[in-house]
């Protein structure tokens, strides 16, 4: 029996992924947030060895989402790694840099010999982790104010200023975005702490921390959704494939795809309550929820800037060459032969959850820090 | 429309590529190998129960660590840079080759960084059987991220299971296994790990040969070189026999890479396999490039029509006909082969011409032929040539494919003979009384890395001017940056880098000095 699949299903369906992909990488970004306190948090090095060891148990599975989201972009929407990673040069190359230096630090800033100390590494780790989620913030709200760039009829990309990408620092609704995913995963990365560090000084050192970093990250996000929802959006049409602007897009978007509203404030909800529940009650469970609103609220952020008639990688500089799911994917024959792979994936979740249930069954230590082998 | 780029943006694209590619392959060859030797220790130590396997397991994991993570540092740009630096290609192919990275990601990269952390952290949380599956897993995902990372690259090689679509200007996939099988990425993967083992067995050998030498941990590194010996005997071998196979696909595939890497100009019967030789510049030309002689050679004769054909009859072209054309063998010049891709390419514009005068059924013409055999076969398949000026520019770099395809070559062999001394020496238990080979056992460890370096050098200068062979130069696919761009990227790149190479040496050296703990 052939089961017919559509073009429109798939592309959907790889959407899907993406934004799926987008929000867990998001969530994990909380190693970055931990990193980004690095210098503030601690006040001894044993509590920064004790940091840096919580964060550099996970510090792989936030690369390894990074590199798969950019695979599956590649394969799924090329027409947009092409766009936006050829004409956003300096961005994208300045988060590669931030996640270069990381790579690195984790393994070589507790070794003998390391030529230029574990300082240096220290600092590797801080700029990643406030560089890194604020600027795939910046470039991710470029998904929703626009980007500039202009398509040749082969669809090779022109970027139209020479600042190639950096411009979109110039925005404040970029910056917004930038900084809320900044201060979320900062956010995420102290409950984080919270949840899987037993020392009582460093604990509540991250609960007094919790606090500033939630708010600031409130004030960015809501000032990043409203101006959303009462902004113009770019609305796609399709039978004509012109790209107009549309008042109030992304609230259209909402309300018009009641399901994505549900996700979205059943995210933020969870972002709260996992916050509230470790300010104001004094739990430790606190990043599952704010974690599993994080994976649900970004999700919904990006069905909201590929779906509905929405171009997801808008030009501002020149609408019609504006990215939308059916113009910048790839063939039906190539998302279907991915959709077969993507099969694998709840099988890969089910041994990521199982190894890491594994390996964090018990809270990390200063005693620990004194007798593993294997230590950053 | 498909006008080439500017040379210098072109050269500094190519030169931050090959300088990423380049420092990547220093570190990914020992992970491919080294994952294998940690996990048979690993099984060695479950199965004794010793504690003695256990302290080798563990040092080498070690070093394994301090490696690992510089190869992914390198590896992410590589990815990346795709995109930011190749833009055009990322298009024109995306459909296709996006595919096995998104898959490396799926299967291969998130199997890997899970159990690498079970690997490091897991010795006092999870069982002994879990953990040695886990290490077993780290090695099986290294290696699979290495099979869909050369089934990409074979694609650029031999460009198969595909189809142009003029509505899109790209190339896309219409047959997944074929793009999986390709001829090309099979060699090329068999070929590749296993230069993977021979340069950790290599490793390991040259660190324990260090340790005898010193005197130290003596009954452990005769231990380690026994399995670095037969890992490195079997690994060297299957690095001969897939080389082999890989030239073999090459001279069908891409003759003038083969004819290069030969120096072989004139074509004929009976032509000789060069053993080793020195070129220098003739007075002949080709168009505007010079054409080199042998200066001084070693061959066998009749042996590379042996090789290519199974006869001494077997023609095998040189780079003159394969530039000028021989109609008595059926090859076209590079002159005509032009001519077709300018067809293929005007037809294309004609179509978009269409398209935008609403001329749907001259456009719907124009899109069948593009999905007729005979069309793709005698026009699409030159697209690329369109974009050449002159013939000659489709010749490669002879000399650079030339010597480094001989170095790696004799290196190869040079390899299978010092693993076999290796374990007779051992076998006969005066390993350690023959301190010459311990030391030419330790000064050998960076022969494999120059080996493998080279022939990364020879596949990919071989394959110029193609980033996909025949169908697309590097001059057409490079992204419209300024050249001061890539420039200064390259040399923030280089820079970093190489610091990151030296503080991994000194690491690196530092845990060997303090051995095994107990």
């Amino acid at each position: 029996m052939t089961i017919m699949i559509s073009h429109i299903f798939l592309q959907q369906y790889w959407w899907i992924i993406i934004a799926l992909l987008a929000s867990l990488l998001v969530f994990l970004m909380f190693v970055q947030g931990g990193q980004s306190m690095i210098f503030s948090l601690p006040v001894n090095n044993m509590q920064k060895t004790i940091i840096v060891n919580a964060m550099g148990r996970k510090w792989e599975f936030t690369f390894t989402t990074l590199v798969t989201f950019g695979g599956a972009f590649f394969a799924s929407f090329p027409l947009f790694y092409s766009a936006s990673f050829g004409g956003a040069y300096w961005v994208w190359i300045a988060i590669l840099f931030s996640f270069i230096i990381q790579a690195i630090a984790y393994e070589y800033r507790s070794k003998p010999a390391n030529v230029l100390g574990q300082r240096t590494f220290e600092v590797f780790l801080f700029m990643n982790g406030s560089l890194g989620p604020f600027l795939i913030g910046v470039a991710v709200a470029t998904f929703f104010t626009g980007a500039q760039f202009i398509l040749n009829e082969m669809n090779q990309v022109k970027w139209a200023t020479p600042w190639r990408g950096l411009e979109a620092l110039l925005s404040g609704r970029n910056l917004a975005l930038g900084l809320a995913v900044l201060f979320l995963a900062r956010t995420n990365g102290l409950l984080y702490l919270i949840n899987s560090i037993d020392d009582k000084e460093l604990v509540e050192r991250s609960r007094n921390k919790l606090f500033m970093n939630a708010i600031a990250f409130l004030v960015f996000f809501l000032f990043f959704v409203v101006t959303l929802l009462v902004s113009e959006g770019f609305a796609y049409e399709q039978e004509t494939g012109s790209v107009t602007m549309e008042k109030y897009k992304y609230l259209h978007n909402l309300l018009q795809m009641p399901l994505v509203l549900i996700i979205f404030l059943a995210g933020v909800a969870g972002v709260l309550y996992g916050i509230g529940v470790t300010i104001f009650k004094g739990g430790r469970t606190g990043i599952w929820y704010t974690g599993f609103g994080t994976v649900l609220a970004v999700f919904a952020l990006f069905l909201l800037a590929g779906f509905n008639g929405t171009a997801f990688y808008p030009s501002a500089f020149d609408l019609n060459s504006s990215l939308t799911i059916d113009k910048a994917s790839s063939s039906l024959f190539t998302l279907k032969t991915m959709m077969y792979v993507s099969f694998i994936v709840p099988f890969v979740i089910a041994y990521i959850w199982y190894a890491w249930k594994s390996i964090n069954n018990k809270r990390i230590t200063e005693e620990e820090m004194k007798t593993e082998g294997h230590v950053y | 429309m498909f006008g080439n780029a500017d040379l210098t943006l072109v050269d500094w694209s190519r030169a931050q590529f090959a300088l990423t590619a380049i420092y990547h392959w220093l570190f990914v060859p020992l992970t491919l190998g080294l994952s294998f030797i940690v996990a048979i220790m690993e099984t060695i130590y479950v199965k004794t129960g010793s504690d003695e396997w256990k302290r080798l397991t563990r040092f080498w994991m070690t070093l394994f660590g301090i490696n690992f993570a510089i190869g992914v540092a390198t590896g992410i740009i590589l990815e990346f840079e795709f995109g930011t630096n190749w833009s055009n290609y990322s298009w024109f192919v995306g459909d296709i080759f996006g595919a096995p990275l998104a898959v490396e990601g799926i299967l291969a990269f998130f199997l890997e960084s899970t159990f690498v952390a079970v690997m490091f952290f897991g010795w006092n949380k999870v069982s002994k059987k879990f953990h040695l599956v886990s290490t077993w897993l780290v090695a099986v995902g290294a290696n699979l991220s290495a099979l869909w990372i050369l089934v990409a690259n074979a694609w650029m090689q031999n460009p198969v299971g595909m189809i142009f679509n003029p509505e899109t200007a790209r190339n896309e996939m219409v047959s997944f296994w074929a793009v999986l099988f390709n001829e090309v990425a099979v060699s090329k993967f068999l070929h590749t790990i296993s230069s993977g083992f021979l340069l950790a067995s290599m490793f390991v050998l040259g660190i324990s040969a260090w340790y005898l030498l010193q005197k130290r941990e003596s009954f452990l590194a005769k231990r380690t070189i026994l399995i670095a010996g037969i890992f490195g005997l079997l690994s060297s071998l299957l690095v001969a026999y897939t080389g082999d196979n890989s030239a073999r696909t090459l001279a069908k595939i891409q003759p003038v890479k083969f004819a290069a890497f030969e120096a072989l100009y004139q074509g004929k019967q009976k032509a000789d396999l060069v053993a080793f030789g020195v070129l220098r510049k003739s007075e002949k030309k080709i168009g505007e490039k010079d054409v080199n002689e042998f200066a001084f050679k070693i061959s066998i004769p009749g042996f590379l029509s042996v090789m290519t054909g199974g006869d001494q009859n077997t023609f095998v072209p040189g780079i003159f006909d394969l530039v000028n054309g021989n109609t008595s063998q059926g090859i076209i010049s590079v002159a005509e082969k032009i001519q077709r891709g300018k067809t293929a390419r005007d037809l294309l514009t004609e179509y978009k011409t269409a398209k935008q005068n609403n001329d749907l059924p001259k456009a719907g013409g124009i899109a069948g032929m593009f999905r007729d055999k005979k069309f793709i076969n005698d026009y699409f398949r030159y697209f690329g040539y369109a974009s050449l000026g002159n013939p000659e520019d489709a010749i490669p770099n002879v000399k650079a494919s030339f010597y480094s395809f001989h170095l790696m070559v004799m290196l190869g062999f040079y390899f299978i003979l010092v693993f076999a001394i290796a374990l007779y020496l051992l076998y006969r238990n005066t390993l350690h009384k023959n301190r010459w080979f311990l030391w030419v056992a330790l000064c050998s460890i960076l022969l494999p890395y120059v080996a493998g370096e080279l022939g990364w050098v020879l596949a990919e200068i071989g394959r110029q001017p193609w980033i996909i062979q025949d169908l697309m130069p590097v001059s057409t696919a490079v992204s419209q940056i300024s050249s001061g761009s890539v420039i200064t990227t390259f040399i923030l790149f280089a820079v970093l880098f190489t610091l990151m190479l030296i503080v991994e040496i000194s690491i690196m050296i530092k845990q060997i000095k303090l051995g095994p703990k107990h």
